[in-house]
């Protein structure tokens, strides 16, 4: 097959889309479980500008990274939701605007 | 014609799809969903940029793993439809316009300065065998950090999400 | 090879999987109802054709013109994906799987394999790990409480059996090097002492096979570990409310996955293919493919017969036996051959 090529900042562009895209469901959404999953939209747009760098510069430091960057964000998941289950248990509610009160 | 910029183009469709509909679902799970398909679609960009293994990880951990964990507690909570707020009214007539003029920005000025530079198909094979060496030798101690974190991670799960003694009489 | 003759040969031979693959899932539903049926001396289908054998055509022209209902309650758009997903994912893993050496065809030199990729293993995980969306959505869209039970318990289940049934594979993959399943199945070949195969089973890796196969359980939803869809305590689980062809989806999916982790288990800890080769230049040639094909009805048969005999966990058990039982020992298995291999 004849080599075909991508330029680098297509892959940027759409690596800048995701991001944005989580920064604004993480503005608009109320629903705490929704903001979670707009932070994981984030990593993952973060992620595809490293693979697209680490095949730039033929660096695979680049995809080592994604993987620093996945452990994170399943630390972040576990460590989120329990706290999620937690705050439904007390509050029993998940919209962020209600969640409003050190104490009960 | 430029096989591998179609492919791209294909899987960057869906990628912006499920981040909009993302965006535009009001149920949780369908938000978490739309999540899961970016993340398949990313996969197929990985395998583009020759991150095989990148790719099978990201389906294996991201999409298979941490995902399931979100879609269970939607289904454990049974979290319904989210309410619209006057905060988040606020957010969207100032947030939105800001994002748009950011990421156009960001667009003209990537466009403009990355000239031709491209990444060509498999330029960068991601053998597993290249990863662990970097990822076992080179990386060495941030690895048993992450290692280190994640389990401490696994702790604070554990300890958050488990009943507390004295409630969990009382609750029932 | 040009592209065209690329093309064509995959989806010839894509097409002849898929329908080897829906041929065999027919006829492992034939097989259980038959071997349970004989097990509780009882004879299992014998009315329609010789021995039965048409029962499997019977039963899908049944879920054919059944009443396709959707209950109002349910949430549609899930409700109707769901099923889909379990087929399609199920169906997908099969793609990387090898049968067979290669044949030569007028000059063409084919595998017997979909696809050959060189994280084959890594790709049959994560498509397998990505079914649990068919059967916890559907638990979830049926909006029923005994459905929403047995989805929350298969993505509990399956997520937590998941972990066990990789570290299980990954003494294999430290002994051969390789995640493609054709080096692997390549590194199994030749004899011990002249006659004991040299098959990873044989090679140290028992603990690993029978801590596969005890995740491979829980994974594919079989007794013991059938609790998502446990009939005397959750009507059917997940896919009560499902009906006709929808409810076949699931049916096949489950069949579907049953035979992917036989192919596997075959691949990984009996050496795929490799046999004893005898005879004529033909049957050389077919040989391998009857080898492979036995040695998974072989695991077809202890799914089937561990089905007749054990009884259903309770949830705590399944629970404490993945986490606090198999782990550990698939840590320990994966310690010591790390050790071995560095040795």
């Amino acid at each position: 097959m004849v080599p075909s090529y991508v330029p680098l900042s297509y892959y940027l562009l759409l690596s800048g889309f995701l991001f944005a895209c989580g920064v604004v469901g993480f503005l608009i959404k109320r629903n705490i479980i929704t903001i979670f999953v707009s932070i994981e939209l984030m990593l993952n747009g973060v992620n595809l500008s490293f693979v697209a760098f680490a095949a730039h510069w033929h660096a695979l430091a680049g995809q080592v990274f994604v993987f620093f960057v996945m452990v994170v964000a399943a630390a972040e998941a576990a460590v989120g939701l329990a706290i999620i289950i937690a705050v439904y248990r007390t509050r029993e509610t998940l919209n962020v605007d209600q969640v409003n009160l050190l104490k009960l | 014609m430029n096989f591998h910029l179609v492919l791209f183009l294909a899987f960057g469709a869906v990628c912006v799809g499920g981040a909009i509909n993302l965006l535009a679902q009001r149920h949780p799970i369908n938000s978490a969903l739309s999540l899961i398909a970016v993340m398949a679609a990313l996969a197929g960009e990985y395998l583009l940029l020759g991150a095989e293994f990148v790719a099978a990880v990201q389906v294996i951990v991201y999409a298979g793993a941490i995902m399931v964990l979100f879609v269970f507690v939607i289904m454990l909570l049974n979290a319904g439809e989210e309410e619209h707020t006057n905060g988040s009214r606020v957010a969207i007539l100032l947030g939105v316009p800001g994002m748009l003029t950011g990421s156009v920005l960001m667009a003209w000025v990537m466009l403009r300065h990355s000239g031709t530079e491209s990444v060509p198909i498999g330029a960068l094979p991601g053998h597993p065998k290249d990863i662990a060496q970097l990822l076992f030798h080179d990386f060495l101690l941030p690895f048993e950090v992450t290692s280190v974190l994640i389990l401490i991670a696994i702790m604070g799960a554990v300890v958050l999400a488990s009943q507390p003694e004295s409630a969990a009489g009382k609750v029932d | 090879m040009p592209v065209g003759i690329f093309i064509l040969v995959s989806v010839i031979k894509s097409l002849i999987v898929l329908i080897v693959l829906l041929t065999a899932v027919a006829y492992t539903v034939w097989l259980e109802r038959k071997v349970v049926g004989h097990m509780q001396n009882r004879w299992g289908p014998t009315r329609v054709g010789p021995f039965g054998l048409l029962q499997p055509a019977a039963d899908g022209i049944k879920f054919l013109f059944k009443e396709d209902l959707t209950p109002p309650h349910v949430y549609k758009p899930l409700f109707l994906a769901a099923p889909m997903m379990a087929l399609i994912f199920a169906l997908t893993s099969i793609s990387v799987i090898p049968f067979g050496n290669s044949i030569t065809i007028g000059g063409l030199n084919i595998p017997l394999q979909i696809t050959d990729v060189n994280i084959g293993l890594l790709m049959i995980l994560g498509v397998t790990s990505m079914g649990v969306y068919g059967v916890a959505l559907a638990g979830w869209s049926s909006n029923n409480k005994y459905s929403l039970l047995g989805g929350l318990r298969a993505s509990a289940q399956m997520v937590s059996y998941e972990i066990a049934l990789g570290l299980s594979l990954v003494g294999v993959l430290i002994q051969s090097g390789s995640f493609s399943l054709r080096e692997i199945v390549d590194a199994q070949g030749g004899r011990f002492l002249g006659f004991i195969p040299r098959w990873n089973i044989f090679h140290g890796q028992f603990l690993g096979f029978f801590i596969y196969l005890m995740a491979a359980y829980a994974e594919t939803n079989r007794i013991p570990f059938d609790l998502p869809e446990a009939e005397t305590e959750l009507v059917a689980g997940y896919h009560t409310e499902y009906s006709s062809m929808k409810f076949a989806m699931f049916f096949m999916a489950e069949y579907a996955n049953m035979i992917t982790v036989a192919c596997v288990a075959t691949l990984l800890f009996f050496g795929g293919w490799h046999g004893p080769l005898f005879g004529p230049h033909l049957l050389q040639a077919l040989l391998p493919l009857f080898w492979f094909a036995a040695k998974i009805f072989c695991f077809l048969f202890l799914y089937i017969w561990v089905r007749g005999t054990l009884p259903r966990f309770r949830y705590d058990q399944l629970m404490a036996f993945g986490w606090k039982f198999l782990l550990p020992l698939a840590i320990a298995n994966l310690v010591a051959t790390a050790i071995a291999v560095a040795w």
